[in-house]
């Protein structure tokens, strides 16, 4: 146990050992801890922020929702109207085609009677005319007769 | 036993607690008993490469941690290492309030250093004197009894004293840097019986003057004997428990556990006392 060079020696790599390590180990490990401090409180930092900005975007999400179910709404409530007015507006137009056809036909038809009505006189006519003159051949004269003949016609 | 059957448990001892020497006589290089006259040039070469070569252990982790360290998610290493660098940057900023690049990579340098020291006291006591003696037997041909191999450098008063002084020499330098030369002078002669009476302050002086520097050596001392006297006594009870034979187990171990504790706190309590030291030594308020 006696004091002896072994004490410069250690001093010296005592000194070596201190100057190495403040130069090369204590500032990037150093650095290293603070730089990532630095990192976490940032990181901590933004999703707070990134919370906040969460439930803003929540609450405007809910009032785009809640305006895009009334324009729905909306929307459906006039497309409902315009079908019923639409099909209101077909069934009318089908009535009237309806009526015309109606009355075109009944014309059509009320002018085909009329014509064979016309015919059917005639065609009676005739045959009276025709039966009367042969009835009529031997005794009467035509032309003295005519004014009955005619009123006949007339009558038919 | 590592010595052989005609040593007496003195001789053990004795055998386990002497360093191996190194000096120059006459010229060339002598070893161990041939030393005995070198006086002061005398080199314990076993505490210098042991002491070195942790430090260097030490430094070669860190530095290789420190350029490696990346900011993002660390490795488990690294977070084992920034842990012992919080730790010592906290104590440091809790008890220094000055402003120093010095002190966190010194108080760190002398934990871990004086820890790993400390810790060479946990391998069991006859493993690597007994090599060393193989190997010098075989190897040189020398007489296992002479080959000696000390391996916890802090055993080594040597070594205690050495950081010691180191620690001194920065409380000088701290003090004269931050109160100057005057400063100091006067903080050593006039406290800590301070008069306004000029004549009396004069007589004062030398009795102020003898306190302080007792107070100022003293801490140096203390640093080197605490931790000299703590592993020495630690070490001296293992080498002793170590020669009982197989009774040494269950006594061994219950020892080892006991001193894992001394061996932390030894290195933490000189870490600590160093930042005192030259806190104290910083500050101008007496």
């Amino acid at each position: 146990m006696n004091l002896n060079a072994t004490l410069l020696g250690e001093l010296i790599a005592f000194t070596v050992f201190v100057l190495f390590c403040m130069k090369f180990v204590w500032p990037p490990l150093m650095n290293a801890i603070e730089t990532r401090q630095q990192k976490i409180a940032d990181g901590l930092a933004a999703s707070d922020r990134a919370e906040k900005d969460l439930a803003l975007a929540q609450d405007k999400a809910k009032d785009q929702l809640k305006d895009a179910k009334a324009q729905a709404a909306e929307i459906i409530e006039q497309a409902r109207k315009r079908e019923a007015k639409m099909i209101e507006e077909a069934a009318q137009k089908a009535n009237a085609e309806r009526d015309n056809i109606l009355a075109q036909t009944k014309a059509e038809v009320e002018a085909e009677r009329n014509r064979l009505r016309e015919d059917l006189r005639k065609q009676v006519a005739a045959l009276a005319v025709a039966g009367a003159e042969r009835i009529l051949q031997r005794s009467i004269d035509e032309a003295a007769h005519s004014d009955i003949l005619e009123k006949l016609v007339q009558e038919l | 036993m590592a010595a052989g059957e005609e040593l007496t448990l003195s001789s053990h001892i004795q055998h386990h607690l002497t360093n191996a020497k190194m000096c120059t006589v006459d010229g060339s290089v002598a070893f161990n008993k041939a030393c005995s006259e070198a006086g002061f040039w005398t080199w314990h070469v076993d505490t210098l490469a042991w002491s070195i070569g942790l430090g260097i252990l030490f430094l070669w982790i860190f530095r290789s941690v420190a350029n490696k360290a990346t900011v993002g998610v660390p490795g488990k290493l690294q977070c084992f290492i920034e842990m012992v660098v919080e730790f010592v940057a906290a104590n440091v900023r809790d008890t220094y309030h000055g402003k120093s690049k010095l002190i966190a990579p010194l108080a760190l340098t002398i934990f871990v250093w004086v820890f790993l020291m400390n810790l060479m006291d946990l391998v069991p006591v006859d493993f690597l004197p007994a090599f060393a003696g193989f190997v010098g037997e075989t190897a040189f041909g020398m007489d296992s009894k002479d080959v000696y191999m000390k391996i916890v450098p802090t055993t080594d008063i040597n070594m205690t004293a050495a950081l010691a002084v180191g620690v001194f020499l920065l409380m000088i330098g701290y003090s004269i840097r931050i109160k100057g030369v005057l400063g100091f002078i006067k903080e050593l002669t006039l406290h800590p019986f301070s008069t306004k009476n000029v004549p009396l302050q004069i007589l004062l002086i030398p009795f102020n003057l003898l306190l302080e520097l007792i107070a100022l050596v003293a801490k140096p001392f203390s640093l080197a004997l605490r931790l000299f006297g703590n592993l020495y006594a630690g070490e001296m009870i293992f080498i002793l428990i170590g020669a009982i034979g197989l009774a040494q187990l269950p006594l061994h171990f219950v020892w080892a556990v006991f001193h894992i504790l001394v061996i932390v706190l030894q290195a933490f309590v000189f870490m600590m006392l160093t930042i005192v030291y030259l806190s104290m030594a910083s500050s101008d308020n007496h």
